[in-house]
């Protein structure tokens, strides 16, 4: 059996060339140039509670609603989707038209995501996993709120996961 | 009014909601909406382990991490002081196919008959457990994100691999609920 250490020093001496891949690097998440005190972060707890108690009373983090979203037996989660992406897309217009900035005065930045075969391979493993938990990323953390103790197993298994991709990255098709 | 939203909240009232943190994230500080990114920043954080994937200013990106404990904190919120005394919705159908499998516990939002401690142990649990959450978290970082990021950001910003990324949640989720959860459920 070969050891993790084995297995990490392999990958670390692989050569790096797959730029393809090099450019999946970039975290993209944070735009802003701006660097502030650490506690400027609280506003996004609020944000996060906001959005927590959103996806409790809406039953997004019910196991229930999706099996029935992907047995096509309610029209719930859809609606859920379809209706905050119409919003989002709204939202991203006005700000893009009217240019509107932050409450820094900073421009709004936007990353334009570019095709990768990632994104079915990937795609279709996490859709497998979303049936099987009942909970993407965000649910998960709501769910442990709720209550439901066992799912930091669940957590702590897709950080596993992350942390094996990272690992095996290299060598997966993208 | 607290007996109005301590009640579940219909999908043109949650839906809505859900799509104002997209623009509220940028206007607080240019950051685009997603979750699965903050799983990274974990391993960044506590077990970076010399790869190149998670060798980067994850501090930076803390927005993400405050974020997500904010979601957890929603979830003691919305389950402490917004408790609804109704029992989960779940339809007629559904109920009939998961009475085979002996679920009848409609109490909470996830199914304690199916995930629990002791269920960590069997096969069945192992799977809808451990092997999930082990794909959701592999999964969505080799797509590119989640539902939040692709689904509503990417789709919201029209961004065409996101298209094909929320298509291909689908269909696994699809796949998976039909085809093989039933195998899995009857362990």
């Amino acid at each position: 059996m070969e050891s993790i250490k084995n297995i990490l020093t392999k990958v670390q001496s692989l050569p790096d060339t797959d730029f393809e891949v090099r450019s999946l690097d970039s975290v993209c998440i944070n735009e802003s140039q701006l660097i502030h005190p650490w506690w400027y972060n609280f506003k996004y707890v609020f944000l996060g509670i906001v959005f927590g108690v959103i996806l409790v009373k809406s039953e997004v983090i019910s196991w229930f609603r999706i099996q029935e979203m992907f047995r096509f037996q309610s029209f719930h989660m859809y609606g859920v989707i379809g209706s905050a992406i119409v919003v989002g897309m709204i939202s991203v217009l006005l700000i893009k038209k009217f240019n509107i900035k932050t409450i820094y005065g900073e421009p709004i930045t936007f990353h334009y995501k570019k095709f990768n075969k990632g994104n079915v391979y990937g795609g279709l493993l996490f859709g497998f996993g979303w049936a099987l938990t009942g909970a993407c990323p965000g649910p998960l953390f709501a769910q442990i709120g709720t209550g439901v103790l066992v799912v930091t197993v669940t957590l702590f298994s897709a950080i596993a996961g992350t942390w094996v991709y990272g690992l095996v990255r290299n060598r997966l098709p993208h | 009014m607290l007996e109005l939203i301590s009640k579940p909240w219909p999908w043109y009232v949650a839906g809505p909601l859900i799509g104002l943190i997209v623009p509220l994230l940028l206007v607080a500080g240019n950051k685009s909406f997603g979750i699965s990114s903050s799983l990274r920043h974990i391993c960044a954080a506590c077990f970076p382990a010399n790869i190149s994937f998670f060798k980067y200013d994850w501090k930076r990106e803390a927005w993400n991490l405050f974020f997500v404990t904010g979601v957890l904190i929603g979830g003691v919120v919305a389950a402490t002081f917004l408790k609804s005394n109704e029992p989960v919705a779940v339809g007629e159908n559904l109920k009939s196919e998961l009475l085979h499998f002996g679920v009848t516990d409609y109490s909470n939002l996830v199914p304690l008959q199916l995930f629990n401690f002791q269920s960590l142990f069997t096969l069945q649990g192992f799977f809808l457990i451990v092997v999930g959450g082990f794909l959701v978290g592999f999964g969505t970082r080799y797509g590119g994100g989640c539902t939040s990021g692709h689904a509503i950001m990417g789709i919201s910003n029209l961004q065409w691999p996101s298209i094909i990324a929320t298509c291909c949640f689908m269909l696994g989720g699809i796949i998976m609920a039909n085809f093989i959860l039933p195998i899995i459920l009857s362990l």
